[in-house]
């Protein structure tokens, strides 16, 4: 383990936030050096007994000073607010058809499961220069998925989908750790993602224990779990909703309101289906929550999915 | 306003000794409704919270020295950072300038016999040390290991740690926190000497005045969030718990939304400490007296506002982050202002090096440190990845121990020949001065380094690359753990062989300072009317042209 896995910036985005670092050290560096050189100036002209001169201001001045310092300290913090402000809305949403890795964290290891189906522990493989979008939660208490070579971290929720996005541009091993205290062995829950060349990620990934992709495991699920006893648009008596082509659209609420079908909302459905009721239906589904694992729930939305593929992807961020 | 004022002395009664004299029983201390002495039962508490608190961290930073630790289980590290967040915070931070100094000097400074509700005030210690027995019972039955912020899902149902008697302990001194409050705002309010104006009022008075607003607006919320952590712990009330249609992060907002007002709780009494220590050893008006109170009443509002600061990872909109981080950088200006006036202060002083100067100093290069780094986290992109490392450990140590504790210090050393009448010894107090802002530095500047470099908190095992920063760190805590040390040996020797200090040995011009020293009971033999505004060290307009001894125009006319 070397200390190039932890401040390499191995992203454009990465060097961006170096960039404001570094803006910012300038800043306070100029700050701190002007005050102390004031501050000791003032500590041995003005010792007692100095033969220093002493002559007050008038009070105007004073306030006239007081003014000053006040509007300037306001607009360089408005300066510094602004220029991370668009840093931040520049990271905000990830590019259309990013790669989709979903992540599983427990006590205390982090689980991913790549489009191809593979699974890791502890360890990612990810293409460079590809759009990489995490989906993320958590089967126990609040986790956090921390990769510092690409300054990126985010909250990993219980019940609760959060997103990691980044495009990688230097292949390496690089460190990853869980930010957010959780538990007796927290500090170990850490590993590593391997950025590789694309070539090498095809290769990774045919090499792989050949199963069935993502969505193919879904819609294995999706029979033997049984949702498609209702949500077969063929030959089901129940009047239960039509799947196809509902992620990523809108979807009109018995209350009034529509929501965007997105994996959130999916998951909901899977777990608390009374929650929200979309119009025109009612409230006859049955909660899978215990029928159905983390990783079922991935694999069952991945299906969702691929049956509204035209559909356009929303952002991952409100 | 008449009507609330208590009544003074009667002048046979000034041939009395100090309120030292008026007892030397144990009850005569522990039934007290003296503001003084009562502010003495919480300086004594709190040094022994600080010094269990402060053995914690020291082991915790002798373990880190090697990267998988030499002698802790995971459990035992655990919990052994989270009984020193818990007891730094709540035990020793938040009580320890108001219900020290604050209880000793408020109805000093503003010319009354004792705070408006003695009573509530001699339970409001006993409440303090109510709560410090849930802590002590959590301490002997193995401790608590959540940290000191208490986050569920983990705190509720997979802490295997003493949870409840920990947030039952926090509620508790809650409660003592919101006694002092009321009582400090209610003496501000109504007794004030004649002539004591609102911009009459010393800085530390102004100080404590809005720390009171802020623990009786805030505290009530950590209260009911911690309540709530308890209710779902114990009996399964499903408010937090996801699973149930709860929401996890509810707490985060309710947690933050006191907890960092709460740092305000721990940073304001000392910027009223320094302002008056600055003032006395340059022998300065404080430089714009009435920004600095707008500051301080800005920075007590404004601090109410930031709490999503905290969350800028945990998944809320990226609308929040932005308003978050604007109010962060907002609530920055009034602290710059006042990092400018104090130095400002100094300009045209007879400036002089005693120990509360040197601590005060000290507190000005560390807050001003802390502070800047503030700004770092206010901006969203480098929030995100310093969020959860040694970063963010070493902003708010900056703030809350470098600077807060600086201040306490040199309060204490400023104030110790009025609360004592004795001298401590000031060369060794310069030197414990000089000690802790150099250990300060030593343990927490490189904390920020391998933050930066994506050094975790609360970790136990960690990778050996950070190895050479951990051991700085570690040694710089052995020096401040000397410095720390040092001034308990120093001031206990002054009690007895301290030379006896007089009235007013640093021609201070505070009302505190018009009466003797120590005390009265009563304070002052009279109410000191008040005609002239505070730090009339030299006349306005005219600097002070030497250091010769020339009477200061005192604050009010006592005796």
């Amino acid at each position: 383990m070397n200390l190039g896995q932890f401040i390499t910036a191995a992203s454009p985005y990465a060097r961006r936030v170096d960039e404001t670092f570094w803006i910012l050290n300038g800043l306070s560096a100029t700050i701190v050096i002007l005050l102390v050189a004031l501050i000791v100036t003032f500590m041995f002209r003005y010792r007692r007994g100095s033969p220093a001169p002493r002559r007050e201001l008038p009070e105007l001045r004073k306030h006239e000073i007081e003014i000053g310092w006040t509007v300037a300290t306001f607009f360089l913090f408005m300066f510094m607010f602004w220029w991370a402000g668009v840093e931040l809305l520049n990271a905000s949403s990830p590019p259309k058809h990013a790669l989709e890795i979903h992540v599983v964290a427990k006590q205390w290891m982090f689980r991913f499961q790549q489009p191809s189906g593979a699974r890791e522990i502890n360890e990612v493989h990810v293409p460079v220069d590809t759009p990489v979008r995490m989906v993320m939660t958590s089967e126990d208490v609040i986790h956090d998925l921390f990769i510092p070579a690409l300054r990126i971290k985010k909250d990993i929720l219980p019940d609760r989908y959060t997103y990691l996005w980044f495009t990688a541009d230097k292949t390496g091993v690089f460190h990853l750790t869980c930010a957010q205290f959780c538990g007796t062995n927290h500090s170990l829950m850490a590993g590593q993602m391997d950025i590789v060349s694309k070539q090498d990620y095809v290769r990774w990934t045919t090499a792989q224990p050949q199963g069935d992709d993502l969505a193919h495991q879904g819609d294995k699920l999706f029979h033997t779990v049984g949702c498609s006893g209702c949500h077969d648009s063929k030959g089901s008596t129940i009047h239960a909703p039509d799947l196809h082509n509902l992620y990523g659209h809108l979807v009109q609420l018995s209350d009034g309101r529509t929501v965007l079908a997105d994996e959130a909302y999916l998951r909901d459905k899977i777990l608390l289906p009374t929650r929200t009721l979309p119009a025109g239906y009612a409230p006859d589904m049955p909660s899978f929550r215990g029928v159905v694992t983390e990783a079922q729930i991935v694999a069952l939305i991945a299906y969702l999915k691929s049956l509204s593929a035209g559909a356009g992807r929303q952002g991952a961020e409100p | 306003m008449t009507d609330m004022t208590l009544p003074f002395a009667p002048v046979e009664e000034t041939g009395h000794g100090s309120y030292l004299d008026e007892g030397h029983t144990l009850v005569s201390w522990l039934a007290t409704t003296d503001h003084k002495r009562i502010g003495i039962l919480y300086a004594l508490s709190i040094t022994v919270f600080f010094f269990i608190a402060g053995i914690a961290i020291g082991l915790v930073r002798l373990e880190l020295i090697e990267p998988n630790g030499m002698f802790l289980t995971n459990d035992a590290y655990d919990r052994l950072f989270t009984l020193h967040g818990i007891l730094m915070v709540w035990f020793f931070l938040v009580p320890s300038i108001p219900a020290t100094m604050g209880n000793f000097l408020l109805p000093l400074m503003i010319g009354a016999r004792d705070v408006a509700f003695p009573r509530l005030n001699l339970i409001s210690w006993y409440l303090f040390v109510f709560a410090g027995g849930f802590v002590a019972y959590m301490l002997i039955s193995g401790g608590a290991d959540t940290g000191w912020t208490f986050y569920p899902p983990f705190s509720t149902d997979y802490a295997n740690g003493h949870v409840i008697a920990a947030a039952a302990g926090v509620f508790v001194a809650g409660f003592s926190s919101i006694a002092t409050g009321v009582n400090f705002i209610t003496t501000t309010h109504m007794l004030r000497a004649p002539g004591m104006t609102w911009f009459r009022l010393p800085l530390f008075v102004w100080a404590i005045y809005a720390v009171s607003l802020v623990m009786v607006l805030a505290t009530p919320v950590l209260a009911m969030s911690l309540l709530l952590i308890i209710a779902e712990r114990a009996f399964g009330l499903p408010v937090f718990d996801a699973a149930r249609g709860g929401d996890p992060v509810l707490f985060q907002h309710l947690f933050w939304f006191y907890s960092h007002p709460a740092v305000y709780i721990m940073i304001l009494p000392a910027m009223g400490v320094v302002s008056e220590v600055f003032a006395c050893f340059a022998r300065r008006q404080v430089f714009g007296y009435s920004f600095m109170v707008y500051a301080l009443l800005a920075i007590a509002v404004i601090g109410f506002m930031v709490w999503g600061h905290h969350m800028f990872v945990a998944g809320q909109s990226q609308l929040a982050t932005l308003v978050f981080s604007f109010l962060t950088f907002i609530v920055a200006v009034p602290s710059a202002i006042k990092v400018f006036n104090w130095t400002a202060t100094l300009y045209q002083g007879q400036i002089s090096f005693e120990a509360p100067m040197l601590y005060s100093l000290g507190f000005l290069g560390l807050f001003t440190i802390g502070g800047l780094t503030g700004l770092y986290l206010a901006s969203g992109p480098i929030d995100i990845q310093v969020h959860d490392t040694y970063f963010v450990i070493a902003h708010f140590h900056y703030i809350m121990v470098g600077a807060s504790v600086s201040a306490f210090m040199a309060g204490i050393h400023y104030w110790w020949p009025k609360v004592t009448g004795r001298m401590y010894h000031e060369f060794w107090a310069q030197f414990a001065a000089i000690t802790m802002f150099l250990g300060f530095n030593m343990t927490f500047m490189p904390q920020f380094l391998m933050g930066w470099e994506g050094m975790m908190r609360r970790y136990h095992h960690y990778p050996p690359v950070f190895q050479i920063w951990h051991v700085f760190s570690s040694a710089g805590a052995a020096i401040l753990a000397v410095a720390y040390l040092m001034p308990l040996v120093y001031l206990s020797w002054s009690l007895k062989a301290g030379a006896r200090a007089g009235n007013n040995p640093w021609q201070a011009t505070g009302l505190e300072w018009q009466t003797t020293s120590p005390p009265p009971k009563r304070n002052f033999t009279r109410q000191p009317p008040v005609s002239s505004a505070p730090y009339m060290y030299h006349e306005t307009g005219q600097p002070r042209s030497s250091d010769d001894r020339r009477p200061i125009r005192p604050h009010g006319e006592a005796q």
